[in-house]
């Protein structure tokens, strides 16, 4: 039995430690409001990018000339995957779930006789990442310190992307994120970027519209496939921020709770140890007036 | 009051509402969208959107490049930068100008690509320090 003076400290220390994860529950419910707003506002862009890039690629399908980065090199040789995690950590499963992700499909493809390169977002995946397969890595990119992601950090990564294919040091990329479900569920996902995957087979009628483009379909799309890459990137990276958010809210939650578990249970012990006390002392005063 | 028209940026949904007339500054020249339009896919220079209504123009938006896409029915520009017409600031704009042009005589070396890119930003740089002078 632990002293009474050891656990009245004790009972302090997980106080004020359920305290700090109550705080940051909070602050984390705060931001992923904030995020969730983010990724709802670039929602809209994308999902006219979609439409434009659909109406433009069913056009030049086939076509040789087509851009790289809608129908990659023709190789399947050099595998990019690009790893999204948070550079934070205290968000439970979160960025593990990317890292295990990210090392199953590095294993899978390498078995199948494939190169892989691996490119982190965030922190957290590169740490994790480095043990294993530092030797395929590329200098990872890191948010870290910044308030508010914005398009431009995603056209960095897209940029980073395009330079690559342009140079043929890869052949097919894919990005390995956390996409927001609902606050308490993230879904590791693995999108594929390059080539770019055929478009859903919508109803012909709303995307069937023949559409003269100025200039021509391939100066167009020259131009608007890296930024429908960012664009992509863009609203994985703020699923990402938003599911982070929502990870360390339940996190937080959890451990907020089980802090409060851990201070009943202490303080009953406490209440026992010094009732205990107490009632020695007594016996041993009435036991004492009794030998007179 | 017919055609819709969509200004769009990676942030955030700018405007959405219908208009009578809206002149966008595609690559090769200004165009008029009207309702009916054959349905086209451009691409924008660094410019300024006119919306008309009636016979007034009754907003000017200054956007440095990006898409446009037509349909019979509506008008919907993605633009990465897109500023009212108000809030363009000609020192800035001047800045980028004198940038871009830096970036230009570099690139004029290196190949046609990035020339191609650096010439892009110097038109949307000097078409933002145009649209402050009215």
């Amino acid at each position: 039995m632990p002293s009474l003076k050891a656990l009245r400290t004790r009972i302090a220390s997980v106080k004020s430690t359920q305290k700090i994860t109550s705080a940051m529950k909070m602050v984390a419910a705060s931001k992923l409001r904030r995020a969730q707003q983010q990724a709802e506002a670039a929602r809209p862009y994308a999902v006219r990018m979609e439409r434009m890039v659909a109406a433009l690629s069913a056009s030049v399908a086939g076509s040789p000339s087509a851009p790289q980065l809608l129908i990659g090199t023709g190789q399947d040789k050099v595998h990019l995957l690009i790893a999204v995690t948070a550079d934070r950590g205290l968000a439970g499963a979160f960025n593990t779930n990317i890292g295990r992700a990210t090392r199953l499909a590095a294993r899978k493809l390498e078995a199948e006789g494939k190169t892989v390169k691996i490119l982190t977002v965030g922190r957290k995946g590169r740490d994790y990442l480095r043990r294993e397969l530092s030797s395929r890595m590329l200098d990872g990119i890191s948010y870290a310190g910044k308030k508010r992601l914005e398009f431009s950090d995603a056209e960095e990564v897209a940029n980073r992307v395009t330079a690559m294919l342009s140079a043929g040091e890869i052949d097919v990329a894919t990005l390995i994120y956390n996409r927001f479900k609902s606050v308490i569920a993230q879904e590791v996902t693995e999108q594929q970027l390059i080539p770019a995957p055929p478009p859903p087979q919508t109803d012909t009628a709303e995307t069937g519209a023949a559409y003269d483009f100025e200039p021509d379909e391939e100066t167009i799309l020259a131009r608007l496939l890296p930024q429908a890459l960012a664009i992509g990137i863009y609203t994985a990276l703020l699923e990402s921020a938003a599911g982070e958010h929502g990870a360390r809210m339940a996190a937080m939650d959890n451990a907020t709770r089980n802090a409060g578990d851990m201070i009943k249970r202490l303080t009953q012990n406490y209440n026992r140890a010094r009732q205990a006390n107490i009632t020695r002392e007594l016996i041993e005063i009435i036991s004492g007036a009794e030998a007179l | 009051m017919a055609l819709s028209l969509e200004i769009v940026s990676p942030e955030k949904l700018l405007l959405s509402r219908a208009v009578d007339m809206v002149v966008i500054p595609a690559a090769e020249g200004d165009m008029g969208v009207l309702e009916g339009h054959s349905p086209m896919i451009v691409t924008l220079r660094g410019g300024t959107i006119a919306i008309y209504e009636g016979d007034r123009v009754a907003d000017q938006i200054f956007v440095s490049g990006g898409f446009a896409e037509v349909t019979t029915e509506r008008c919907t520009v993605l633009a990465t930068e897109v500023l009212p017409i108000a809030d363009v600031n000609r020192a800035e704009g001047e800045k980028r100008l004198a940038a871009a042009e830096a970036a230009y005589d570099a690139a004029s070396k290196e190949g046609t690509e990035a020339e191609d890119a650096a010439l892009v930003a110097i038109q949307a740089a000097r078409a933002m320090v145009e649209a402050t002078a009215g």
